[in-house]
């Protein structure tokens, strides 16, 4: 078996993505974090810990469920949905929020800080917390507190205080600055607990290992129930924990191809997006080297989607390993295509998901009536709907 | 001995750094400002060149960086700002930026552009050692120092490591935070400082959150140099800014100068690292 994807290297680099590149304030706290992370790898206790906690507090595994009504309308490849929308707080990112929130207690650091876009990290965070008993303060962009309000509601009636941050393009990305900065003055007492595969080493490797999860039990429920490994396994991608979550364990199964699936926004050709991997080039932010979104002298550029998750220049640095060693093949969706999705699978399956989800449920629609009918393709469901209603009311022209 | 050593050469001497954001608050700022710290009594100017993102900087320095950028600042303005400068001062300008910008200028046409421009160094937060061999080499090669930065939180193996690698001087950070204006620097300083002493001879300017004379004179007792940046940007940004820096600057520069009896003690004392 080749080792080309048994990455990072000591140094946390993807091929040439990835890396450190963070003031010295933190490099020590990085590697605190790559011991403490070490150490729990090895430790039963922690590993059962994690998993009990994934089982009865989070609720896995989640079902993967056939989509028999929506592949019939398609009439092409059988589609298969990973209901990850089902798990508590609504989202997967409640798999990181538990493995980290576990790894600051081994730490004995007692103060957690988070940065959230479309709020689902930021709920996820806020909810480990309280149940471990931790104080979390989540940065979140002004325009996303704006859009997202239910989650911000439900961060606060969780315990935790949420900072509006109103510099830059007042979303994800200048969250994570501030929550850099916050990390920076208080490194001493307090966690990072970052929601996505991005971010210097050790998170890419950390959030990949314990949103891994989700392509584990893919991978034993589509045994189960196909006897054979998917042909297709789709996920939208804005950091990537999602999609890096279920490829990951596939990763060496080269029949099965993997599709990310990014924001296009307003469309591809007025600039107006959030698609990294599709229209970005190399570059060097928040603590990784990774495709990034930026203007010809280097600074990084404003995005735009509909779906807030998915709302960032920068993404996971093994994504631009598997974009340029071709073992992913990542392409873009636009909003009103994404809203198309979002409609399609509520009205076939009963399933609202989210809109970044959405990108996947979409994309997956269009190449499912071009394959066979005993293809097989496994969607992402990364999380539920209920938090856009308003967003997709609103695009919709519906007055709620 | 590159310009910047050579400015640590001189016996007592201690020496006074100012940071100015290109760009800020207006195009000409910069232009009509270091010549006026020059003469005042500063030994080596950083000019920081706008990143969208500066995420080890705080409120004063990221509000410098937007509007600078809002006025059309780019890498390559700010190589032919250094580049006038040069003609007018003689004291070694230093770039301070973040890494994307000169990644994507590409390493080599960058060091290559700010040597003919005369920069003399580099100092960029966000490019530890471990991730800077390959800037190190191109910049040694085109003549350039790259200073690395340690913080109140370095190990004494980074510690080690940074003295190793680190050219013209030794950054260091004077609290765990970001750039700016505090109300008090940290009780820890002093052991931080003499810690990083205890392992290294180079040359150590200690800078974040240094804004007043008081604060020039209390470093200076145990480092060899002092940085100050965002306070000199926010008297910038009052009226008659440009009547204010000299008194200012030459503030700093006798609070440094006062120490001059102490200082060939201190030097003394400074072993060469542990191997």
């Amino acid at each position: 078996m080749d080792n080309k994807f048994k990455l990072p290297d000591e140094q946390g680099h993807f091929g040439l993505y990835g890396g450190k590149f963070v003031p010295e304030t933190l490099m020590p706290a990085l590697s605190e974090l790559e011991s403490a992370y070490a150490q729990a790898c090895a430790d039963q206790t922690f590993q059962q810990q994690f998993y009990s906690l994934c089982r009865d507090y989070a609720g896995r595994p989640t079902p993967l469920y056939h989509a028999q009504k929506l592949s019939r309308k398609l009439g092409g490849a059988q589609i298969l949905l990973k209901r990850e929308d089902l798990l508590h707080t609504g989202a997967h990112k409640i798999n990181n929020a538990l493995g980290q929130g576990l790894l600051a207690l081994k730490m004995s650091k007692h103060r957690i800080i988070a940065e959230t876009g479309a709020g689902q990290h930021g709920v996820a965070a806020a909810t480990v917390c309280a149940m471990l008993g931790l104080e979390c303060v989540v940065y979140m962009g002004e325009e996303d507190v704006q859009r997202q309000s239910l989650n911000v509601f439900r961060m606060k009636l969780l315990g935790a205080q949420v900072r509006s941050i109103s510099t830059g393009s007042r979303t994800l990305k200048d969250a994570i600055n501030e929550a850099i900065r916050d990390w920076v003055t208080n490194v001493r007492t307090t966690h990072y607990l970052l929601g996505s595969v991005v971010g210097p080493h050790p998170y890419p490797m950390i959030v990949r290992d314990f949103q891994s999860i989700i392509g584990r039990e893919t991978k034993e429920q589509i045994m189960a129930s196909h006897g054979r490994l998917p042909d297709y396994i789709i996920a939208c991608v804005g950091g990537g924990s999602n999609a890096i979550g279920i490829f990951h364990p596939f990763v060496n199964d080269l029949s099965v191809k993997f599709i990310g699936v990014e924001a296009a926004g307003r469309g591809m050709r007025n600039g107006s997006h959030a698609a990294t991997l599709v229209a970005g080039r190399p570059g060097v932010l928040h603590g990784a080297k990774s495709y990034l979104l930026q203007d010809k002298h280097g600074q990084i550029s404003d995005t735009k989607s509909i779906a807030p998750g998915l709302d960032y220049p920068g993404v996971g640095p093994e994504h631009s390993y598997y974009k340029d060693t071709g073992r992913a093949t990542y392409v873009a969706v636009t909003d009103e295509e994404a809203l198309e999705g979002f409609q399609l699978l509520a009205t076939t399956e009963g399933i609202i998901p989210a809109l970044e989800s959405a990108h996947a449920v979409y994309y997956a629609a269009q190449i499912a009536p071009k394959l066979p009918t005993d293809k097989l393709i496994v969607a992402n469901i990364s999380g539920r709907g209920d938090k856009d209603i308003s967003i997709a009311a609103e695009a919709l022209g519906v007055k709620l | 001995m590159s310009d910047i050593k050579a400015t640590f050469a001189k016996p007592g001497h201690k020496a006074l750094i100012t940071y100015l954001t290109i760009g800020y608050p207006s195009m000409d700022t910069v232009l009509e400002t270091v010549p006026l710290l020059a003469s005042s009594g500063c030994d080596i100017v950083e000019l920081g060149i706008p990143f969208s993102d500066p995420l080890a900087d705080g409120t004063t320095i990221q509000r410098a960086s937007h509007q600078a950028l809002q006025h059309g600042v780019t890498p390559e303005l700010c190589l032919k700002v250094a580049g006038k400068l040069r003609v007018k001062v003689d004291i070694p300008l230093v770039f301070m930026t973040y890494y994307n910008l000169v990644f994507n200028y590409g390493l080599d046409a960058f060091c290559k552009d700010c040597a003919r421009a005369g920069v003399s160094g580099l100092i960029i937060p966000d490019l530890p050692p471990e991730e800077g061999t390959e800037l190190e080499k191109i910049s040694s090669q085109n003549g350039i120092d790259l200073i690395y930065l340690l913080a109140p939180t370095s190990t004494d193996e980074r510690i080690d490591l940074v003295a190793a690698r680190s050219r013209g001087f030794i950054y260091l950070v004077s609290m765990t935070g970001v750039t700016g204006s505090r109300d008090k620097l940290p009780e820890e300083l002093e052991s931080f400082v003499l810690r990083v002493r205890q392992r290294t001879s180079q040359p150590l300017c200690v800078g974040f959150g240094i804004s007043t004379a008081e604060e020039a004179k209390r470093v200076a007792q145990i480092a060899d140099g002092v940085i100050v940046g965002s306070r000199l940007i926010q008297l910038l940004e009052e009226k008659d800014a440009l009547l204010k820096v000299r008194p200012f600057v030459q503030s700093l520069r006798d609070a440094l100068d006062n120490r001059v009896e102490d200082n060939s003690k201190s030097r003394d004392t400074k072993r060469r690292p542990t191997m």
